[in-house]
């Protein structure tokens, strides 16, 4: 299986995930020491996710996240720096602080926005695509969202438009085993899987195991392949589960203590990866302990810089709320 | 008791007296919601009566109708007032009409309830107050409790109703009576008369204000946290504003405020919201209507600005003692 890969996307691959996992991380700590203020909802374990599928997107291809959205905007390419600041509501952030964790945004890097509103990306990224079918500049749009977004109707609207008029789109359920507190094992019990909903609009669907980066990395290939040939959208279901609440600050008692602990040990994205990479012989550990330390030293960055920026000025309490006034 | 035992009471009290009510809504059966105010309910009433749902508000209040027109009561949460959106559509065109549409032959009791306002830094997506959204369509009640004296009593009134009832619950006074001064710590409700609940079945009737100071010089139309502010604007300007908490947007008790409008001869308005199409420029017009030639300065608003609520500069959007204060000062003058 690896022998298709070069060691420079292997490289690439994992110091994408581990900028995640450092940013993620570190966001856990600097929120407990009080520093970030609003609702922050952190992406650690899901790495292989955002990455895999991402791997695969062009600049001018979009994407459209959730309120779990800064593995969606690492992997798509947006700015750490700007990212920490925007968190820390500064006016270097991405959107000038405006937005918050909850809201990075940036539309050059083909970025449309993590959402408050569960259920609120899948209708954007099917006008993301019609956009680029109707102007013909090419691009295919991608949607990420929950267990637990799935269940809402945009989510299942969009599905059924993007057949309807065959868009370059492909949907991506993030399927972590968990909205808040509630298991899809409730909220869905008529599906094995999630991708089975595949079935009801008439696209392809299908499940990965979430840990596994190779796993999610070739069937999302598949699909953005397809979509960008023209030839209609499908879902993909990414199973995994999240290491954090579901906010910071969540108790998380609706959980078995020691589960993330366990995972982190055995099947962690990126400990699987590093294993299976450095016994192929493709790279060596001493070369990813470098990535991590490199990514250290840029998430540290991050913060200091954060800290340090302005807040936004009081003149900018009134802007942007319409193009012209 | 605090605001979210209070609402917890209304809620239990009312599951244990009418099998016809239910309770549901998103993370609030098992989890006993997110903030709490269901903490327990499925355990001691089981789980046909209070119970989860899917992500999925218009379902949510969808089923919330159709149980409603055959005879239960239901008492469903939307986590946050910011989600209410996808079952705007339920609300304005079938919970409020249903009624009027088919001539009196059936109607839906239920009662929506959702935390509303900021001050939690919860950015443009956890903070908003669409109070003036449900008073612009006929056909629902719309209700903001202040404390947890009134929350209680509120809540089983609009449990008790037949009509839809908006129930919207101010998530900064949660915990204590919270008056903007951000910097200063939160007083908890114990330390304050209204957290005195008691633990029986009782009413605050729908439609009927409260005046939490009686004053001569202004009165000020409040609802909500911004009872609080006006409490602490007044206490810092020293001018002897008369505060009504409205409690209720709809019905709304004109009586009470004609009264001191007419007594005062100004009148302010202050709610978080933004400004334009406000519930305040409903209370203007009203308050015009009513007592013209008793007013010596124009009607004041202080307001949130005519923006998306902020995540940075939270403190400058949000309508605190200062800019209340100030505005206070200058009607004063005029
Ligand atoms: C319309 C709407 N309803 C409810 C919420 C509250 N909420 C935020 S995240 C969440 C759970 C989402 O679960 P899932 O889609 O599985 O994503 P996860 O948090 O597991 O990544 C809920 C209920 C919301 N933000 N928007
Ligand atoms: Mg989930």
């Amino acid at each position: 299986m690896l022998k298709k890969w070069q060691k420079k996307d292997l490289l690439k691959a994992y110091r994408t995930m581990r900028e995640i996992r450092e940013f993620e991380e570190r966001v856990h700590i600097e929120f407990a020491a009080g520093g970030i203020p609003g609702f922050v909802h952190l992406y650690a374990g899901e790495e292989a996710c955002a990455t895999g599928v991402c791997m695969h997107l062009k600049a001018n291809d979009k994407i459209a996240s959730t309120h779990r959205g800064h593995g969606h905007c690492i992997a798509k390419g947006v700015d750490i720096n700007g990212m920490m600041a925007e968190i820390y509501g500064k006016k270097t952030g991405t959107c000038g602080g405006k937005g918050g964790s909850m809201h990075i945004a940036d539309l050059d890097k083909g970025m449309m926005g993590a959402n408050g509103i569960v259920g609120a990306g899948p209708p954007l990224i099917c006008g993301a695509g019609l956009a680029a079918k109707t102007k013909g500049s090419g691009g295919v749009g991608v949607a990420f969202f929950g267990d637990g977004g799935s269940n809402q109707g945009t989510v299942f609207e969009a599905m059924n438009l993007s057949m309807a008029w065959q868009l370059p789109c492909v949907f991506v359920v993030e399927n972590n085993g968990f909205a808040e507190s509630t298991s899809p094992k409730y909220t869905a019990p008529g599906v094995t899987n999630l991708s089975d909903r595949a079935k009801g609009v008439g696209m392809p669907g299908v499940t990965v195991d979430g840990f596994d980066f190779f796993a999610v990395h070739e069937a999302a290939g598949e699909m953005i392949d397809r979509a960008r040939k023209g030839q209609g959208p499908s879902l993909l279901e990414v199973k995994f589960t999240r290491y954090f609440g579901h906010f910071e600050g969540d108790a998380m008692t609706y959980r078995p203590k020691d589960e993330v602990k366990k995972i982190r040990q055995t099947v962690d994205c990126l400990l699987q990866f590093r294993n299976k990479v450095t016994s192929a012989g493709m790279v060596t550990d001493a070369e990813l302990d470098a990535v991590d330390r490199e990514v250290k030293a840029l998430v540290e960055e991050s913060v200091v810089q954060a800290k340090a920026a302005p807040n936004p000025p009081l003149s900018d309490l009134l802007t942007d709320v319409y193009v012209s006034y | 008791m605090n605001m979210i035992e209070a609402i917890r009471d209304a809620m239990d009290i009312m599951l244990a007296q009418d099998n016809n009510v239910v309770v549901f809504g998103e993370d609030v059966g098992y989890f006993g919601g997110v903030f709490r105010c269901t903490a327990g309910l499925q355990a001691k009433h089981g789980k046909h009566r209070v119970f989860d749902t899917p992500i999925n508000e218009s379902g949510i209040v969808g089923v919330a109708i159709g149980m409603g027109a055959y005879g239960l009561r239901p008492c469903v949460e939307i986590q946050f007032a910011d989600y209410v959106y996808p079952a705007y559509d339920q609300i304005a065109s079938e919970a409020a009409r249903l009624r009027h549409r088919s001539n009196g032959q059936f109607y839906a009791p239920l009662v929506i309830r959702m935390p509303t306002g900021g001050g939690i830094f919860g950015g443009q997506t956890h903070s908003q107050s669409p109070e003036a959204l449900f008073t612009h369509v006929s056909g629902l009640k719309t209700v903001v409790p202040s404390n947890p004296y009134d929350a209680k009593g509120l809540l089983i009134s609009s449990i008790e109703d037949d009509d839809p009832v908006i129930f919207l619950e101010p998530k900064r006074l949660y915990n204590g009576p919270f008056d903007g001064h951000h910097e200063r710590p939160s007083i908890p409700w114990s330390k304050h008369p209204l957290g005195e609940v008691p633990e029986h079945h009782y009413h605050v009737p729908l439609g009927e204000a409260a005046v939490r100071r009686q004053g001569s010089a202004v009165t000020i139309l409040a609802y909500g946290t911004m009872v609080y502010v006006a409490e602490a604007a007044v206490a810092e300007t020293g001018i002897d504003a008369e505060i009504i908490d409205l409690r209720t947007l709809l019905p709304l008790d004109m009586a009470t405020i004609e009264t001191s409008v007419k007594k005062t001869g100004r009148c302010m308005v202050i709610h978080e919201a933004t400004l334009t199409s406000g519930f305040g420029a409903e209370l203007c017009a009203l308050v015009q209507e009513s007592c013209f030639y008793h007013l010596e300065a124009p009607i004041e608003r202080v307001t949130g600005w005519d923006t998306p609520y902020p995540h940075a500069l939270e403190w400058e959007y949000f309508p605190g003692p200062a800019r209340v204060g100030s505005a206070l000062k200058r009607m004063m003058e005029a």
